[in-house]
C-alpha cells in the first residue's frame, strides 16, 4: 500500500521522503510539512510518518485506536486545482473503489494550537470511517501561508483494514506468511499504554520539558531554526505524555500549550527570518 | 421575459453552512438586481455539498431607460455658477436645455441613461456577489494564494454556470470563468454536463445522480430512513437535525440500516445515541417496547451495487466508537463519585470565585439550608447535601470529557451504579434542569433543592463580583440561571426571598420577560412590580394572576375607568397626595403623619366633615370604610382574589359619586374633602396594584 502511494504521488511530482526520526503526534509536525509550508517556494512531498498519541492508548483493547500508528503524508504547495481528484485516484490505486465504498468529504477544520496553525478542509470518510485528513493550510506558526498548501494525511492502518476487510487492526495481515499487525504491535500497545498512563516518571518528564524548552531557546538565539524546531517537537511530545499521566491540571494545560506554541512559533519565525530576503527577491508578489 | 440560472460550484461545502449560504445568495442577488433596477420574478435557491444554485424567473432582457433631469441656474447667471452646474451633472454647456420656469429662462441638465442589457448587469453582479459572500469561515487556495488578497470562498470555488434564457452570461472571478458546463455526481457520473438553462438544470442533474433541491433530499432521507427502520420492525428515533445534516452531506442520499453488537446496549442509551449522532451522523432506532435497539441508519451518498459493504464498514466504525464509550463507562466506574469530586479542586470555576470544588461546597451548604428551613418541602437535608456535593463530580470523568453534553446524566448513572439512593442519583442527573424554555422543571424535592442552590449560588456569586449581564453579553448565562430559578420557584410553589438589591431587580426583569412570553399582559406585571419590595415570586405572581382575571371582568374594567377619572381629577387639581402614596409603597401611607401633605389627608379622613355629605359621597365613604380593611386583610392572607373582590365593591359607589357629586365645589371645605376622598379611593386601589400602570 505504501509502495503504491509512493508510486502514485511520485508520478504527480512529489519528492518521496523518509519518516522523521523523532516522536511526534502527527505527520504535520514533520519539518517537511511545517517548515516547508512557509514561504513562496513550490514544495511537493510524500512520506510515511509514525505518530505517537499517548492519550489514545487503549492497552490493545480497542479495534482501531492506537497510541502508535502510521500516517501517510502528502504536501502539495501551492494546492493544485485537481487535488481532490488526485486524492480519489490515489484511493483507487490502493484498491478503494468509490462506487463500492461511500466516500465523503465531511467538514473538519484543522487547528493545531501548539503549532500556531490552522486550515480548512475535511475529514474524508470511507463508509463512515475517517481515513484521511484533508487540509488547506491557511496559517503556520502564526504566519499566513502564501501560497496555501494542501495537506493529505492518510491513516494507513484504517485504510488497510478496509482493503483487507478486517474488523480489528490487530488482525491485519502484515505479510502473506501469516504475520499479523497484532504479532508486531499488540504487545507494544499494551506496554506503551501502561507506561504512558501509569508508569512514566513525571518528575523526569517535567524536567525533560524544561530542558527541551531551554534548548529550543538556545538554538533560536544562535539563529538555528531547524534544531530549534526539533526541540519544539520534543517539548510537544513530552507535554502529551504528561497529559496522559494526568498530572497537568486544566489551568496548567493552557499554559503548557502556550509554551509549546511559543517554541514552534519562534522556530517558524526564525525560519522565515532566515529566508525572507531570498524569497522576496525571487517572488516579488509574495513580499507584496 | 426569461429565466436566469446561476450555479456556483465548489469543493464540499460544510452541511451546517448551506442554509445560511442559500439565504445569503438570494439576498445578495436581490440587492444587486435592485441596485441595477432589474425587476425579476420568483427566486429559488438550492444547495448540495458541491453547489449553490439560484433561479430567478421572468428576468427582462434590458433594464428600462431612465431620464434624469436637474434644474440649474437661470439664464444670465454668472459663468461660474453655470460651469459649476455643468460639472456637477457631467454635461457640457451646449448640452444644457433652457426652459421657462415661472417666466424665467432656466438651464436644465437632462441625462438620458439608456437601458442596459441585463446580461451585462448579471456579468457584473455575479463577481460582486461572490466577493461579498459572507461565509462564516473562508479560505484562500491555489497559486493565487501567494497573495493574501486572493479570492476567499468556503472551499475552493471550482465552477460557475450563468445562463440567462439560453445565453451564457460571461463573467470571471478568482480565475474561474462562467460556462454552460457543470459536473454531476462525484462518482456516479464522470465528465461534464452541458446545461441549457434554468428549465433543464434540475432534471439534467437528476439524470447524473444529483438531486439539487435540498428539500427533496431531506424528504428522501426522512422517508427512507423511516422505511428502513420499519422494514426491520423498528421505529426510527426522529431527528430533524440529522435529516438536514445528512441531506447537506449528500447529492444522492441512500439511507441504510445496520446492526451493532447487542452487548453494547449495556452502555447507557443516551451515550449510544450521542455517539451515533455526533460522531457518525447516524439515526438510532427503538424496538417495539420503545427501548433503544441495536440498530443504526447511516446515509450513503451512492447507490452501491452491494450496500451491505457500506453498512458493514459503518458498523465497524460504530463498534469502535461504542467500544471507546464502553471503555470510558467502565473506567469511570472504577472510581467513586466522591473520589472524582476531589479532582474538582483542580478546575477553576472563575478566577475570582475559586475552583469548582469551592462552588460545590457553597452549593452544598445552601442546598442543606433550603432543605432544613423547609423552603423545599419534603427535601431530606442529608440527601440534598450529599447530592449537591457529588453533582459536579462527573465533570472530571472520561465520558463527560468526551461528551460534555452528558454532564449530569452520567453522574446520575454512576451514582446509581454505586448504589446511592435514587433521590440522590436523580438529583445529580437532573440538577442542571430546567435548561431551556421547553425543558421540564424538576419536582423531586432533593433535585429541586440542588438545582435551586446551584443556580442561586451562581447568580449571587457573579453579582457579588459585579459580573452582571450587559446588553447582549451574558457570558455566564445568568439570565438563563435566573429564569431557571423563577421556573423552579413558581412550579414548586417555593416560598422564599430569592434575592435583594440588584439581583432582585434582575429577577424582576427576567420575570417580566418570562410572563410576557407566557401571555400575561405586561402592564399588569408592571402594575404589580410598581408596588416594589416584593422578593417572594410566588406571592408576586399570585397577585398578577388575580389582577389579570379581575381586569378581564366588567367590575375590573369599570373600576379602572373610575380610578383613572379620580387620578386625573387629582392630577388636574394639583393634588400631591396620590403620587406620594403611589411612590412610597408602604403598607399604610397615612401613617406618615410627619409629611405635611399626607397630614392633610389624615385630617380629612375622619368621619366628620363640616358639611352634610351628599348621599353618593356618603356611600363612597362607607364603601371605602368596608372595602379597604377587607382588601388589606385579604392581602395579608395572600388571598388576592378576595382583595380584588373587595375592590369590586367600590365600582358602583365611585360611578355614582362621579354622576351625582361635584368635586370642584365652590365651597373650599367641600372641594378639599372630596379631593381627599378621591385620594383615599386611589390609595385603597393601590394596595392591590398600581392601577396607573394599567392600560385601557
Amino acid at each position: 500500500m505504501i509502495l503504491a502511494l509512493h508510486d502514485f504521488w511520485s508520478a504527480k511530482g512529489c519528492l518521496i521522503l523518509q519518516p522523521y526520526d523523532m516522536r511526534m503526534g502527527a505527520g504535520t509536525f514533520h519539518p517537511a510539512t511545517t517548515l516547508r509550508a512557509l514561504g513562496p517556494e513550490p514544495w511537493n512531498a510524500a512520506f510515511v510518518q509514525p505518530c505517537r498519541r499517548p492519550t489514545d492508548g487503549r492497552y490493545g483493547e480497542n479495534p482501531n485506536r492506537l497510541q502508535h500508528y502510521y500516517q501517510y503524508q502528502v504536501i502539495l504547495k501551492p494546492s493544485p486545482p485537481q487535488i481532490q481528484e488526485w486524492y480519489l485516484d490515489s484511493l483507487r490505486t490502493i484498491g478503494i473503489d468509490p462506487l463500492k465504498h461511500d466516500i465523503r468529504f465531511v467538514e473538519d477544520d484543522w487547528e493545531s494550537p501548539t503549532l500556531g496553525a490552522w486550515g480548512l478542509g475535511w475529514e474524508v470518510w470511507c463508509d463512515g470511517m475517517e481515513v484521511t485528513q484533508f487540509t488547506y493550510f491557511q496559517q503556520m506558526g502564526g504566519f499566513d501561508c502564501k501560497p496555501v498548501a494542501g495537506e493529505l494525511t492518510y491513516g494507513l492502518e484504517r485504510l488497510a483494514m478496509y482493503i483487507q476487510g478486517v474488523d480489528n487492526v490487530y488482525d491485519l495481515a502484515f505479510n502473506t506468511q501469516g504475520v499479523s499487525y497484532g504479532d508486531v504491535f499488540l504487545e507494544n500497545e499494551r506496554q506503551m499504554s501502561t507506561w504512558n498512563f501509569e508508569v512514566a516518571d513525571t518528575d523526569a518528564l517535567f524536567d525533560l520539558f524544561r530542558k527541551a524548552s531551554a534548548e529550543c531557546k538556545l538554538c533560536l538565539e544562535k539563529g538555528l531554526p531547524i534544531p530549534a524546531y526539533e526541540q519544539a517537537i520534543e517539548a510537544s511530545h513530552i507535554f502529551n505524555l504528561l497529559q496522559a499521566r494526568g498530572v497537568i491540571s486544566v489551568q496548567e494545560r493552557a499554559s503548557y500549550m502556550a509554551q509549546v506554541r511559543d517554541l514552534a512559533r519562534g522556530s517558524c519565525e526564525a525560519y522565515m527570518a532566515k529566508y525572507s530576503d531570498q524569497w522576496a527577491a525571487a517572488y516579488p508578489e509574495w513580499a507584496a | 421575459m426569461t429565466d436566469f440560472l446561476l450555479e456556483l460550484r465548489s469543493e464540499e461545502i460544510p452541511a451546517r453552512m448551506q442554509a445560511g449560504a442559500r439565504a445569503d445568495l438570494e439576498r445578495l442577488f436581490r440587492e444587486q438586481m435592485k441596485a441595477a433596477g432589474v425587476e425579476h420574478g420568483a427566486i429559488t435557491v438550492w444547495s448540495t455539498p458541491r453547489r449553490l444554485a439560484l433561479i430567478a424567473k421572468a428576468m427582462p432582457q434590458q433594464t428600462e431607460a431612465v431620464s434624469e433631469e436637474a434644474k440649474g441656474p437661470p439664464e444670465g447667471a454668472p459663468d461660474q455658477a453655470i460651469d459649476g452646474f455643468c460639472k456637477k451633472n457631467g454635461v457640457t454647456r451646449d448640452q444644457l436645455e433652457v426652459r421657462d420656469v415661472k417666466g424665467r429662462a432656466t438651464y436644465f441638465a437632462v441625462k438620458n441613461i439608456p437601458g442596459r442589457d441585463v446580461k451585462d448587469v448579471l456579468a457584473e453582479a455575479i463577481p460582486a456577489i461572490v466577493r461579498a459572500f459572507p461565509w462564516p469561515k473562508s479560505m484562500r487556495w491555489g497559486e493565487a494564494s501567494i497573495s493574501t488578497e486572493s479570492l476567499r470562498w468556503v472551499r475552493p470555488l471550482s465552477g460557475i454556470v450563468a445562463i440567462l434564457g439560453e445565453e451564457l452570461v460571461g463573467c470571471e472571478v478568482g480565475g474561474v470563468a462562467s460556462g454552460y458546463a457543470t459536473l454531476g455526481h462525484r462518482f456516479h457520473h464522470s465528465g461534464e454536463i452541458t446545461i441549457g438553462g434554468a428549465d433543464d438544470y434540475a432534471e439534467k442533474l437528476r439524470a447524473c445522480h444529483v438531486i439539487v433541491d435540498h428539500e427533496e433530499r431531506q424528504d428522501m432521507v426522512r422517508a427512507q430512513a423511516q422505511d428502513a427502520a420499519s422494514a426491520a420492525g423498528l421505529e426510527l428515533v426522529a431527528d430533524e437535525g440529522l435529516v438536514i445534516e445528512n441531506a447537506g452531506l449528500t447529492e444522492w442520499p441512500v439511507p441504510l440500516l445496520g446492526r451493532f453488537d447487542e452487548s453494547y446496549l449495556d452502555v447507557p442509551p443516551e451515550v449510544i445515541q450521542l455517539t451515533a449522532r455526533t460522531n457518525q451522523k447516524y439515526f438510532v432506532c427503538n424496538d417495539a417496547n420503545g427501548a433503544l435497539a441495536n440498530a443504526f441508519v447511516c446515509t450513503a451518498n451512492i447507490a452501491a451495487e452491494d450496500p451491505a459493504v457500506i453498512v458493514d464498514g459503518n458498523r465497524k466504525v460504530l463498534a469502535a466508537r461504542l467500544s471507546d464509550a464502553r471503555f470510558f463507562w467502565e473506567v469511570d466506574q472504577k472510581t467513586t463519585l466522591a473520589e472524582h469530586a476531589k479532582k474538582l479542586e483542580r478546575i477553576t470555576f472563575h478566577e475570582k470565585l475559586g475552583t469548582v470544588a469551592d462552588k460545590v461546597q457553597r452549593v452544598a451548604k445552601l442546598a442543606r439550608w433550603l432543605a432544613e428551613e423547609g423552603v423545599v418541602p419534603g427535601a431530606d437535608a442529608d440527601m440534598t447535601e450529599m447530592a449537591a456535593l457529588l453533582c459536579k463530580a462527573d465533570l472530571v470523568t472520561e465520558m463527560v470529557g468526551e461528551f460534555p453534553e452528558l454532564q449530569g446524566l452520567m453522574g446520575g448513572y454512576y451514582a446509581r451504579a454505586e448504589g446511592l439512593p435514587d433521590a440522590v442519583s436523580d438529583a445529580i442527573r437532573d440538577h442542571y434542569k430546567p435548561v431551556g424554555q421547553g425543558d421540564d422543571v424538576p419536582t423531586a424535592p432533593v433535585t429541586v433543592g440542588v438545582s435551586l442552590a446551584d443556580k442561586l449560588d451562581t447568580l449571587r456569586s457573579f453579582f457579588a463580583i459585579d459580573e452582571k449581564p450587559t446588553g447582549s453579553k451574558d457570558p455566564f448565562a445568568l439570565r438563563r440561571a435566573a429564569l431557571a430559578v423563577i421556573r423552579l420557584v413558581t412550579a414548586n410553589n417555593l416560598r422564599m426571598a430569592v434575592a435583594d438589591g440588584d439581583l432582585l431587580d434582575f429577577f424582576a426583569d427576567r420575570l417580566k420577560v418570562q410572563q410576557k412570553e407566557a401571555g400575561v399582559r405586561h402592564d399588569l406585571i408592571d402594575a404589580v412590580f410598581a408596588l416594589g419590595g416584593e422578593d417572594d415570586l410566588v406571592r408576586l405572581l399570585a397577585r398578577v394572576k388575580a389582577l389579570q382575571s379581575f381586569m378581564d371582568s366588567e367590575d375590573g374594567s369599570n373600576l379602572l375607568a373610575g380610578y383613572k377619572r379620580a387620578a386625573n381629577i387629582l392630577k388636574k387639581e394639583g393634588y400631591e397626595g396620590t403620587d406620594r402614596i403611589a411612590r412610597t409603597g408602604e403598607e399604610d401611607p397615612l401613617a406618615l403623619v410627619d409629611d405635611p401633605d399626607v397630614g392633610s389627608i389624615v385630617a380629612e379622613r375622619g368621619k366628620s366633615v363640616s358639611y352634610d355629605r351628599e348621599p353618593a359621597e356618603q356611600a363612597l365613604v362607607d364603601a371605602l370604610a368596608q372595602a379597604e380593611p377587607a382588601a388589606n386583610a385579604a392581602i395579608a392572607g395572600e388571598d388576592f382574589g378576595a382583595a380584588m373582590a373587595a375592590l369590586a365593591t367600590l365600582r358602583a359607589p365611585i360611578d355614582a359619586f362621579f354622576d351625582d357629586v361635584t368635586v370642584n365645589d365652590a365651597d373650599p371645605a367641600k372641594r378639599s374633602a372630596r379631593l381627599a376622598l378621591l385620594a383615599n379611593f386611589v390609595a385603597a386601589v393601590h394596595k392591590v396594584a398600581d392601577f396607573s400602570r394599567i392600560e385601557g
